[in-house]
């Protein structure tokens, strides 16, 4: 009795396998035809081909992209590829892969790397070019590179002497996420300095809200949130100069400029009376996902959230963000209105083949042209290129940051923690700024990501 | 035997005296037992239940509230399994086609050889056999991550990285030392005096083992089928590094890309995360009762 009802349920669910199974091989076969079709279709604005010539006929070759950017993203990733396609014949292949960190490592080390990576760490492009299977960007590339990008970008992709990879994208961490609603509502002005924003959030207390929201838990990941604060207040409080020895070990972790940026950050995310708006208390920073933690500003519960350009992608797609919208950033101000440090990161196009049509690719990539073609079909994407005109960008975040990032009286700096060993930068600088969060004194922390430095 | 009347007072059989087979049905069937096994049953599907409901619900509702407010608040869509099967997109479709173009050569190639080479290993006698046979049930020890740089090296000078021959040849030799060992202890199982009679009515070992064995190793091929499809299926790290290109990966590298860069698309996961369990639970409800058998197979009998 049981084996006749087993069989039969299971051919039912045989069936069912198969009948799915049958969809799906056709969806897959009718799928490839419409987007061939789309993409002859597709016309995208022409561009000045001349540059590309020099690179010889390479119609018909292929350039492989491996890059951790996966959808939605990489949709104008690719659109964007289309004009120098048309211009030159050749074929971008692109694959995303969010385990790209640590695969790129195992391609490269067993020869079998893609044609260009996008690397988003400084840190990472040096280990890339220390497996030797990288190649230096060829000097057309170089020359836009000059070109359009500042002499510090050029330099994040600079290892040895030796100029590697062109800056790609880029985007802006020195934000603090508001209601703009509210704002107006309350009377409340954006601040200008570090200590407006003190006085601001006091006001807020006063008014009888919970000022700020945060959240750091993000899988193995989790801490990174936090190492941004320090990394924003260290470029505050100690200034660019500091911030550049810090990272590069010529002052020790347990310094006391960096003690005193921690406790500057603590001032705001270990004060039970600031934090965490609409979330809990202090503790509850650890164990909300960074991804959730902003939300609360669009009920009304939370005010403040510092979170990167790219954290616009995270409120539900029903959502204006604008100046005037239902909510928006504004620049995390410096210690007086006249100084600008602007903490940020990037991608990086490093190459692991010299053909032609690798090299016309990169040049591409590094061009105006590119960054502005890129512009008009992405949203939630920035470039520090020179030549990018503000207008091309549709979303209005976008806009502040490149704004942010192109101007002249900003100071750049890249993501610390990106550009330290990793066994600080990737592991104990986020493990230990969690245990701060949920108790850890200052002194303790920073001692122990001291002796965590590789020596 | 002896001429000796036999003593009545002999008690006879007493119904007491039952299997304990019957003991067992007994005490499992009791109302107690199965009111456990309902609430084990109930708590380990609830899980994929919710995420059965999560994957129909709107993408705002499963990001703020729980799968279980559904039943007060029931909304229902399908943006979701759209927006997985969308071709400029995600396009998972794709991938499962990918998916089972990897899984059958990965599973039939490791059947094949493992069945020849357990069948040499029960019943062929030559030298250095235990020794081989002890080196083959030691590889088992070597975790296979170890081996994922070396082996891309050695595809990469073979010339075929990036190709689905990396995944099948992977998988198969992966599979292979538990494969061979398992079929081992099945085939030396059968009774040698069938395999006698088989050579005495002149069988070689081709004719014993397609005429003979083989259709006495079928449950045991079935279960390890099994096993080898379910995990081939949902393994991740091997094709991650060997796939190398979207065109061959399989349905499990596109699910972990679901989320989005900084994932921000996780509402998408559960209904992801169905379409590729369809095959896996069909398979398994298919050869359920070969699983538990096979599951059995390998161990150490009487």
């Amino acid at each position: 009795m049981f084996g006749q009802r087993g069989s039969s349920r299971s051919r039912v669910a045989l069936a069912g396998a198969l009948s799915v199974g049958l969809a799906f091989s056709l969806a897959a076969c009718g799928d490839s035809d419409d987007s061939d079709s789309g993409t002859t279709d597709s016309s995208a604005a022409a561009i000045d081909c001349s540059p590309y010539a020099a690179f010889g006929d390479i119609k018909g070759k292929t350039v492989t992209i491996y890059t951790g950017i996966v959808t939605p993203e990489d949709t104008p990733h690719k659109e964007s590829y289309k004009p120098f396609e048309q211009c030159t014949g050749a074929t971008i292949k692109y694959e995303g892969d969010k385990a790209f960190e640590t695969q790129i490592l195992v391609r490269a080390k067993a020869g079998n790397p893609p044609d260009l990576a996008f690397v988003p760490q400084p840190g990472l492009l040096q280990q890339l070019v220390a497996t030797g299977k990288a190649v230096e960007a060829p000097a057309e590339t170089s020359a836009n590179v000059d070109k359009w990008f500042g002499e510090d970008w050029k330099a994040y992709g600079t290892v040895d002497g030796k100029f590697y990879a062109a800056p790609l994208g880029a985007n802006v961490k020195s934000l603090v996420w508001y209601s703009p609603q509210e704002f107006k509502d309350k009377g409340y002005t954006v601040p200008t300095t570090l200590a407006d924003l003190q006085t601001l959030t006091d006001k807020i207390v006063t008014d009888g809200g919970k000022p700020w929201c945060a959240g750091i838990s993000s899988g193995e990941a989790t801490g990174w949130p936090l190492t941004d604060w320090v990394e924003d207040f260290v470029l505050r409080t100690a200034g660019p100069e500091t911030y550049d020895k810090w990272v590069k070990h010529e002052i020790p972790f347990n310094d006391p400029a960096i003690v005193t940026a921690f406790d500057a950050v603590g001032g705001y995310l270990k004060n039970d009376k600031y934090v965490n708006g609409g979330l809990g208390d202090v503790k509850s920073i650890a164990s909300t996902t960074f991804q959730d933690a902003g939300l609360p500003i669009l009920d009304g519960q939370c005010s403040l959230h510092r979170q990167a350009s790219f954290y616009a992608a995270n409120f539900p797609k029903e959502t204006t963000v604008a100046e005037d919208g239902d909510v928006y950033a504004f620049y995390l101000p410096g210690q007086d209105a006249s100084s600008k440090p602007v903490l940020g990161g990037g991608e990086f196009v490093l190459a692991f083949a010299d053909r032609p049509e690798v090299k016309a690719f990169q040049t591409y990539l590094a061009s105006d042209v590119w960054a502005n073609a890129k512009a008009k079909l992405s949203s939630g994407w920035v470039s520090a290129n020179k030549g990018l005109d503000t207008n091309n960008l549709k979303n209005p975040i976008d806009k502040l940051s490149a704004t942010i990032l192109l101007d002249p009286n900003a100071t750049f700096r890249f993501d610390g923690s990106d550009m330290m060993p990793a066994a600080v930068g990737s592991n104990a600088f986020w493990k230990q700024s969690t245990n701060w969060i949920t108790g850890q004194d200052t002194k303790t922390t920073v001692d122990n990501i001291e002796k965590a430095w590789p020596q | 035997m002896s001429t000796v009347t036999p003593v009545t007072t002999t008690p006879p059989l007493t119904p007491e005296k039952v299997s304990a087979a019957s003991t067992a049905k007994k005490k499992l069937t009791s109302p107690w037992a199965s009111l456990a096994a309902l609430i084990i049953a109930v708590l380990w599907t609830l899980p994929t239940f919710g995420l059965l409901v999560s994957s129909f619900r709107p993408e705002r509702a499963i990001k703020t509230t729980g799968w279980w407010t559904f039943f007060s608040d029931p909304k229902v869509t399908f943006e979701n399994y759209q927006a997985v099967f969308d071709p400029d997109n995600i396009n998972l479709a794709d991938f499962f086609l990918n998916s089972i173009v990897i899984t059958l050569p990965a599973v039939i190639i490791p059947l094949c050889l493992a069945s020849l080479a357990a069948y040499a290993f029960a019943w062929m006698n030559f030298k250095g056999k235990n020794f081989l046979f002890i080196a083959i049930f030691a590889l088992q020890i070597v975790p296979l991550q170890v081996t994922l740089i070396p082996l891309l090296s050695l595809y990469v000078d073979m010339g075929i990285a990036n190709t689905f021959w990396t995944l099948w040849l992977s998988h198969s030799a992966f599979a292979l030392p538990l494969a061979i060992y398992i079929l081992h202890n099945f085939i030396k199982e059968v009774p040698s005096s069938l395999i006698e009679a088989a050579r005495m009515d002149g069988a070689g070992h081709v004719a014993i083992f397609f005429r003979v064995l083989l259709p006495l190793l079928t449950p045991a091929l079935a279960a390890f089928g099994i096993f080898q499809f379910l995990w081939v299926w949902n393994d991740l790290l091997v094709s991650l590094t060997f796939a190398g290109s979207p065109e061959i990966s399989p349905i499990t590298v596109q699910l972990s890309n679901l989320s989005g860069t900084r994932g921000t698309a996780w509402h998408l996961l559960s209904a992801g995360a169905f379409v590729s369990i369809i095959v896996p639970v069909t398979v398994f409800l298919l050869l359920q009762r070969y699983f538990v058998r096979g599951l059995l197979a390998g161990s150490v009998k009487g």
